[in-house]
């Protein structure tokens, strides 16, 4: 694994998530899990991020808001859909306001679904997004543009 | 032969601070997880991040910040050169003035609301620091009655015994150089900044790494100019400075919310008490030493 692969570093928003895959992710960065292990730090900047965490279906008010943080992190990057919410919109796809699930809105790279999602189930998402991540890296280093 | 000897300790220095900056920047992260009851991550983790960054696409706020954080970059490795070279200690204090004012213009520049009040808490964070140092050159020149390192080092009396306060003020400034408090501008890789990073909020890819570079600079900095307290006692110097970077490890972990008014009321108060009435004694005393 190449040196982008050991150090993804995390931008979390949430779309319109009800919480409870929110409170899974920082679950994640407790001593029982401890991503940190893996080199994952949550940046809460976009300017610092290679991986971009979504909880939450997208709603007409935010979908700007999610375009402007994808745009925002720098290439390589990966965006990763936790929930069912954010993979396909969930309960509320067909909501007035719901836009539906992330991949309406960006490109998203892994989905993990869940209501919520287990932290193991969002941890090896994580990892998935890191192969995912590594490819890009690849792909854009051969053509000279990194 | 003594030009050799500047020459070899600058190179030594820029070859060698990153190398050594990075493994204590890893270490810090193992030990700050451990006190967390976590694993943490490799000891190599710093140097993956920088690897990383580098290999980001360039993306700027402003494209001015690739000069502002070279210059930051160069400044410190030129500043922290010069002690190891022997050379004036009120240059190095001023040089590292400098280098602060350019990652300050970085985060001007990127004209963004966390990156600018960053900039005003980095400034404040001078304003505190500075003095210290100063008092620190004006403090090693009373007692060996030179401002240059080479003939700090010829000592053989190590200055701890005549500036304990100012060495002591110094170790309460190292939690802010080394960008552990005050928590709403600190940019250590612990999940508690309230700014998100503030000065390097807008900072990306290789500028980001840049500033990265230049803060394992200026730790082996800081922890040298500690070393110089106990210049005739090389061993001695090397236990205290390995203790007391522990110590400000334990003190991160046990107040991760010192905030910069608090940072400000209590360094200004720790440079009065210790610092200032250490040089006032060494003055009044003065002939006695001399």
């Amino acid at each position: 694994m190449s040196s982008s692969g050991k150090s993804p570093w995390l931008l979390h928003y949430n779309a319109s998530s009800c919480n409870g895959c929110d409170i899974e992710i920082l679950a994640a960065l407790t001593p029982l899990y401890d991503v940190e292990r893996f080199g994952i730090i949550n940046t809460g900047n976009p300017a610092h991020a290679d991986i971009f965490v979504v909880t939450g279906s997208v709603n007409e008010q935010n979908k700007e808001v999610l375009k402007n943080l994808y745009d925002q992190i720098p290439e390589p990057k990966v965006v990763v859909a936790v929930g069912i919410c954010a993979s396909s919109g969930g309960v509320f796809r067909d909501c007035y306001n719901v836009s539906g699930g992330v991949d309406t809105i960006i490109p998203v790279d892994v989905y993990v679904p869940g209501c919520s999602v287990r932290p193991e189930a969002l941890i090896e998402g994580v990892v998935k997004a890191i192969g995912v991540l590594e490819q890009k890296r690849a792909v854009l280093d051969s053509r000279g543009s990194l | 032969m003594n030009l050799i000897l500047a020459i070899t300790g600058a190179v030594l220095f820029l070859i060698l601070a990153p190398l050594l900056g990075g493994l204590i920047a890893g270490v810090d992260r193992v030990l700050t997880a451990r006190m967390q009851s976590r694993r943490g991550p490799p000891v190599l983790q710093p140097f993956y991040d920088i690897s990383k960054l580098w290999h980001k696409e360039r993306a700027f706020a402003n494209p001015v910040e690739m000069i502002f954080t070279t210059g930051y970059l160069v400044l410190i490795a030129f500043s922290g050169a010069l002690l190891f070279s022997g050379g004036d200690l009120l240059l190095v204090v001023f040089t590292l003035a400098l280098a602060h004012t350019f990652l300050i213009l970085a985060a001007y520049a990127a004209n963004a609301p966390y990156s600018t009040v960053g900039a005003e808490r980095e400034l404040i964070g001078v304003m505190v620091a500075e003095p210290i140092l100063i008092l620190l050159a004006a403090g090693f020149f009373m007692i060996t009655g030179s401002f240059f390192v080479s003939d700090i080092l010829k000592e053989t009396v190590p200055a701890i015994i005549y500036l304990p306060g100012v060495f002591l003020a110094l170790f309460a400034v190292l939690t802010l150089k080394l960008r552990k408090s005050p928590f709403d501008i600190a940019t250590s890789h612990h999940a508690h900044q309230e700014l998100v990073k503030g000065v390097t909020a807008s900072l990306s890819g290789r500028t980001l790494a840049k500033v990265e570079i230049a803060h394992w600079y200026e730790t082996i900095l800081i922890l040298a100019l500690m070393f110089l307290f106990f210049a005739g006692n090389p061993v001695l110097g090397i236990i205290v400075v390995v203790i007391c970077y522990f110590l400000e490890i334990l003190m991160d972990n046990l107040f991760p919310r010192v905030t910069w008014k608090m940072t400000v009321k209590s360094l200004w108060i720790a440079t009065i008490l210790l610092g200032v009435i250490n040089i006032a004694v060494i003055g009044v005393v003065g002939g006695v030493i001399g």
